[in-house]
């Protein structure tokens, strides 16, 4: 039998870059180990439940922005939870309003590996009025040097609902946006 | 020196705002409920006293291709071992194993394997697992083993190996240890979430307070930015200059405030030096009864407290209510402010005010020689200053303006005046150590436990980073956005 010829380096990257070719390569350790690396792909169907949030991304797809309450603790929670987290009774679900504010925001200029061909996507957490805790949001339509806490920002909804939070985006609300105007 | 932002341009048009931006509340709502915990008064029943005699850490490095987990847990515990020649297979009770997250070793119950490869069967041992908090966790259950009375040796090692996957594919891996209805379809990215952190950070303490005088709101919100990224960058320094002298850290780096400020953006306004990186590497100690201790070592580490604090997963959860205060903080300094929000750590509170309690420490700058801190992000090391007492929340950007959590007698390239009151990361932290998640609490454990012995010239071939008499400091682990953090005191029993 004819013996498969691996390619052998001392260099890491090397190697890495030869298993993608080959499917395997030899990488040598300091000591002068070699040692079997090998390709190793790993792809999986989850099936994913939203279980007791599903009515939150049921209401993404009808344009409507849904909150819970805590009757007993008068608390407005904007990222829905179907428990209170101070007293543990349920929550009932309630519409939040389309305008918000930038709570806090930042850009990224990298993500995790599914995500790196959105790159650069600004995240913004969003401060609603009646509502006592905040929801996690892309902003799009605003440059990095436009951002800013504070900023008054409205709701936009995909009109093909993938049923992911990415379903809802904010945009500037500023009536002198010209991008924002435009909608 | 351009500081903030390397793109940053002037800023459309002027923002006139005075009014705060924060979610609705009122102050009848703003109820104790809402800071979550009781003040720790109460005396703790702390069981027997227990010890660490001995530690062991491979160097961290971006990938360790000749060494599996198994190898370099071994590794860590031989070394461990080694210091402490008198102890024997046959008196270790048991173990605690901890790594993060399968999806980096592809192999569930990695920690079965490491007990078999130690050579521990059939003895007691289970995983930890608890985010970035894992090895903090780690050594908190295997001081519980020991100070129940059920085990009188207990080994803790932990380890990860994240080099198996791309850095990215790493990235998304980290950012499912957040809300995956929520958070982690929006990027699945863990430095997004501290840098909004931060930006919320420095607004309520730079902006609201050092820039409240100036009126256009986003003028004032970007010379906050500005200035808090260059303080940031100075804990950033700090860390890659300690480790200059540290033969485990990862990348030990002579690095100035402009180097880090300039380095590539990841998540503004963090850049890439003030991120810790993926690495290899596992971590021991060995934990031990008062009696067993005495045999072992003539310089064991008395454990002289354990806290443990959690907060909410999401960041959107955190509430907005009053901060639990320490011995050197007033009501009245939070008047306007609300807590934790999304810009301070509650559960680091907790886990300090529970382990100060149990430890009996009442001024931790006074009664704590260093610090070894979990610096993911040089942002969160700020944060954590005031989270610990070191200062008051909002003081944090001028403690490290002041020195104090700097070495003394290195020069960090800028004044540091107070340098040496209260080092922290004198090892170099995750920012330069690197941060192999199950190993990295153990690890601080491990360089900690060198301290207090006054090892740290024979382990690391220099004494520069060995703290003159150092008696006692802290180790302090983090989970993601804060959700769980432990500390650790630690305090040496040898007259030196």
């Amino acid at each position: 039998m004819a013996e498969r010829k691996l390619f052998k380096s001392s260099k890491f990257q090397e190697v890495n870059a030869a298993i993608k070719k080959d499917g395997a390569a030899i990488f040598v350790d300091k000591e002068g180990h070699e040692n079997l690396i090998i390709d190793n792909p790993y792809a999986i169907r989850y099936i994913h439940s939203y279980a007791e949030d599903s009515p939150f991304f049921l209401g993404l797809a009808q344009g409507k922005l849904l909150g819970t309450k805590c009757g007993p603790c008068n608390y407005v929670f904007a990222t829905p939870r179907g428990n209170c987290q101070f007293c543990g009774e349920p929550t009932t679900w309630v519409d939040l309003p389309l305008r918000g504010r930038v709570h806090t925001w930042t850009t990224c200029h990298f993500g995790g590996e599914a995500f790196l061909k959105e790159t650069p996507y600004n995240l913004a957490m969003i401060e609603f009025d009646g509502a006592n805790s905040v929801l996690l949001a892309r902003l799009k339509d605003c440059k990095e040097e436009e951002i800013y806490v504070g900023m008054p920002v409205e709701a936009r909804f995909n009109p093909k609902p993938q049923y992911s939070i990415t379903d809802v985006w904010f945009v500037p609300a500023d009536t002198d946006s010209p991008k924002a105007r435009r909608k | 020196m351009i500081l903030g932002h390397p793109n940053a341009k002037p800023f459309m048009k002027t923002v006139n705002r005075v009014t705060l931006s924060r979610p609705t509340m009122t102050a009848e709502k703003k109820r104790d409920v809402f800071s979550g915990m009781p003040t720790p008064s109460s005396p703790k029943r702390s069981g027997r006293r227990v010890y660490m005699v001995a530690g062991g850490v491979t160097k961290f490095a971006k990938a360790h291709p000749g060494m599996d987990f198994r190898l370099m847990a071994k590794r860590s515990f031989d070394q461990a071992r080694a210091a402490v020649p008198n102890l024997t297979l046959n008196m270790i009770d048991g173990t605690r194993i901890s790594y993060f997250s399968d999806h980096f070793t592809r192999q569930l119950k990695a920690s079965s394997m490491v007990q078999d490869y130690l050579g521990l069967n059939p003895r007691g041992s289970v995983r930890i697992e608890w985010g970035g908090a894992t090895g903090g966790e780690n050594i908190q259950a295997a001081y519980e083993a020991v100070a129940s009375g059920r085990m009188d040796v207990c080994v803790a090692t932990g380890f990860e190996t994240m080099s198996r996957v791309p850095t990215w594919k790493g990235n998304e891996f980290i950012a499912l240890a957040s809300d995956t209805n929520f958070d982690f379809p929006l990027g699945g990215f863990y430095t997004g979430y501290y840098a909004l952190m931060v930006q919320r950070h420095i607004y309520e303490y730079v902006r609201r307070k050092k820039f409240a005088h100036i009126t256009d709101e986003r003028e004032a919100q970007r010379k906050a930015i500005e200035y808090g990224t260059k303080v940031m960058a100075m804990v950033s320094v700090k860390n890659h200059k300690n480790a200059l002298t540290n033969p485990y850290a990862q990348y030990p780096k002579d690095l100035n405030v402009n180097d880090v400020l300039s380095s590539e953006m990841v998540s503004y306004p963090l850049t890439r030096e003030q991120i810790c990186t993926m690495s290899d590497g596992a971590a021991t100690v060995i934990l031990t009864s008062e009696e067993r201790a005495k045999e072992l070592a003539d310089d064991a580490v008395l454990i002289k407290g354990v806290g443990c604090g959690t907060d909410t997963m999401r960041l959107a959860d955190r509430p907005f209510g009053k901060v639990i205060l320490m011995p050197h903080e007033k009501a009245s300094d939070y008047a306007d402010l609300d807590y934790p929000g999304v810009h301070s750590f509650r559960a680091g509170r907790a886990a300090g005010m529970e382990a100060y309690g149990h430890a009996g420490i009442t001024n931790p700058n006074k009664e704590l020689d260093f610090i070894e801190l979990h610096d993911a992000y040089s942002s969160s090391e700020i944060q954590t200053y005031e989270d610990l007492g070191l200062c008051k929340y909002g003081e944090g950007y001028d403690f490290v303006e002041s020195g104090a959590p700097f070495l003394k007698g290195v020069d960090y390239g800028f004044p540091t005046p107070k340098a040496g009151a209260i080092p922290v990361n004198p090892s170099g932290g995750l920012i330069a150590c690197g941060h192999p998640v199950g190993a990295t609490g153990i690890m601080q454990g491990v360089f900690a436990l060198w301290q207090l012995q006054g090892r740290i010239g024979e382990k690391f071939g220099s004494p520069r980073l060995q703290i003159p008499h150092a008696r006692r400091g802290a180790i302090h682990s983090h989970a993601g956005t804060g959700s769980a953090v432990t500390v650790t005191i630690m305090e040496s029993t040898k007259q030196r």
